[in-house]
């Protein structure tokens, strides 16, 4: 009961200090928004044509924003180091960092929700398998996140983590099939595609979304799955590698 | 060994250290120390700046791992599982570490939180310290608009939120003013008279002296000497200590002072200062009049009960003002008074 009550001020703090925070909300709905309509207009195909961008702008809303905002808060607290406080605290480094990972879940959770409610004003979205868009929204949410935190944790400078999260994010968004389907790169490109988490991620949106999955869905999850599991490991053992010295 | 061999067998060691080895690649931060806390004093560890006292804090709190030695704290094994007895322990760091942007209320409350503390208890505790160190005023005001010495209390009450019985303490006065300096070591004094076991850093010996029952000096890592400071004392009293503020010192005036009174030590312990030192009484006069004849001006000569900082000069061959100094010059200020 101890922990979850330490875990809970923890996640709320950041949740309140971090991620309700103006500038935050704002990049919640401003940046979704803004590659909502920078994609929807591109596609030029018509009305019709915005269920095929519509997975690679959700994507992109959550792996911005869950990255953007953990990179900077949890280098910013180690430099400043009010996280030494948290590492001083009886609870489990497991439990401590998912209760720091918690509030860039959930704001990464809510953000493609402003693209979905764009696109549901613009195009017949009757036929989309909320059933399978709603866990694939979470666990990209947590993948993204810890993908988030192995930075964060990487590093020791705040623009060091910024500019560590662009080398990763920017490729991101050509290679993993959110606007450029996989097999239209080239033949030798595509392996780093299936190295990539958010391939899988967005493959069970645009499964869900207009039933253009090029992969297993049952190959989709337990890959996401695996990414979540050995980034937060891996995130973890450099935690204690370099911070726990 | 700081041991605990000595004490009433009522008393036992709450935290032990054996052989406790730290590197940081070729750099050798803290050399197999070995030291006992006894349950409830005030153990004070000394040493100048870079000596390896906060690296020692480090690895017994959990934020470092030595790489040879073990560490037992409240009789929990915690050498390769620090967190196991973090729960029994209060830390005061060395810097303000609460969050900014959060009011001074809502700093200790989150501290408490961290500590499992319900809602209501770490309430009522967080009013409570901010009356206790003067704070109540400040308690809606976020922590980013606090003064130093308001957030360096501020530091010290979010370490015992939770009322732990083991406090470490890293330099809890270094940089504030007078009056919180004071305030801080009456708090300090009021936890030992409540039972808190307190491990104590500083490099002002005066306060050590003051607050402290047993002490151990640490120097490059080492621990050169430790002890009650009734036995660290004993050796340097029946000295008689003349401190002599000059024009001008160094080692030739020294050696020439020496021919001239060979039954006293003479020692230039920082530019324009004398130390004399003797069993026997030392005369003032004599020596004023052999300074000014050699054209030394003499402005001012101060008798001094010997103190547990002539045992640190003797031990360390580091001289306390500089120490004080050095601390004060890399970010410290003066509160010692």
């Amino acid at each position: 009961m101890k922990r979850w009550t330490a875990f809970w001020s923890i996640f709320m703090k950041d949740v309140r200090t971090y991620y309700l925070k103006p500038p935050n909300v704002s990049w919640g709905i401003i940046f979704p928004l803004a590659w909502t309509g920078m994609f929807f207009i591109r596609a030029g195909h018509g009305l019709e044509s915005l269920t095929d961008v519509l997975p690679g702008v959700m994507a992109i809303s959550i792996l911005f924003g869950t990255t953007s905002v953990l990179a900077v808060t949890i280098t910013f607290e180690k430099r400043q180091r009010s996280f030494d406080r948290l590492l001083l605290a009886p609870i489990p480094l497991e439990l401590l960092m998912l209760a720091k990972t918690g509030g860039a879940i959930l704001f990464g959770i809510v953000t493609p929700f402003v693209p979905i409610l764009i696109a549901s004003f613009l195009a017949d979205l009757s036929g989309v398998a909320w059933s399978l868009v709603i866990p694939a929204i979470i666990l990209i949410a947590i993948v993204s996140t810890f993908l988030g935190l192995l930075i964060a944790v990487s590093v020791s400078q705040v623009f060091e983590a910024q500019t560590f999260s662009n080398f990763f994010r920017f490729p991101m968004m050509f290679l993993c099939g959110l606007f450029v389907p996989i097999m239209s790169l080239p033949v030798f490109i595509r392996p780093l595609s299936y190295a990539l988490p958010l391939t899988y991620g967005v493959d069970i949106l645009h499964g869900a979304v207009h039933g253009g999955n090029i992969m297993s869905l049952a190959l989709d999850f337990p890959v996401l799955g695996a990414f979540c599991l050995g980034l937060f490991a891996l995130s973890l053992r450099n935690i204690r590698r370099k911070w726990i010295v | 060994m700081a041991s605990t061999s000595d004490l009433p067998g009522d008393k036992r060691a709450i935290i032990e250290v054996v052989g406790l080895t730290k590197r940081y690649g070729p750099v050798l931060a803290v050399d197999d120390i070995s030291f006992d806390v006894i349950t409830g004093e005030v153990f004070g560890f000394l040493g100048p700046n870079g000596a390896g006292k906060t690296t020692t804090i480090n690895m017994l709190t959990g934020l470092g791992r030595p790489n040879n030695g073990s560490i037992r704290i409240g009789g929990i094994d915690c050498t390769d599982n620090p967190k196991a007895a973090q729960h029994l322990l209060g830390i005061v760091p060395d810097e303000s570490n609460l969050y900014p942007e959060l009011t001074g209320f809502e700093n200790l409350c989150f501290c408490g939180a961290l500590y499992g503390m319900p809602r209501q208890e770490r309430e009522g505790r967080a009013r409570e310290l901010l009356r206790e160190f003067g704070l109540a005023d400040a308690g809606d005001r976020k922590f980013e608009t606090y003064s130093k010495g308001m957030k360096r209390k501020l530091t010290f009450a979010a370490g015992i939120m939770h009322q732990p019985p083991i406090l470490f303490l890293d330099e809890p006065t270094t940089g504030i003013d007078v009056a919180s300096a004071r305030q801080v070591r009456q708090i300090v004094a009021q936890l030992h008279g409540q039972g808190t076991t307190i491990f104590f850093t500083t490099h002002y010996i005066e306060e050590a002296e003051r607050l402290c029952e047993r002490i151990a000096f640490i120097v490059n890592g080492r621990i050169v000497r430790s002890g009650h400071i009734r036995d660290l004392l004993q050796p340097v009293q029946g000295r008689n200590v003349l401190l002599l503020s000059v024009s001008r010192s160094g080692t030739s005036l020294c050696e020439e002072m020496k021919i001239a009174f060979p039954e006293y030590r003479f020692q230039p312990t920082s530019p324009g200062q004398i130390r004399v030192e003797s069993t026997e009484t030392i005369g003032i006069a004599p020596l004023v009049r052999l300074l000014e004849e050699r054209g030394v001006q003499v402005t001012e000569a101060r008798r001094r009960v010997p103190s547990l900082e002539d045992v640190f000069v003797e031990v360390t061959g580091i001289e306390a003002d500089m120490m004080k100094k050095d601390k004060e010059r890399t970010g410290g200020g003066a509160a010692n008074q």
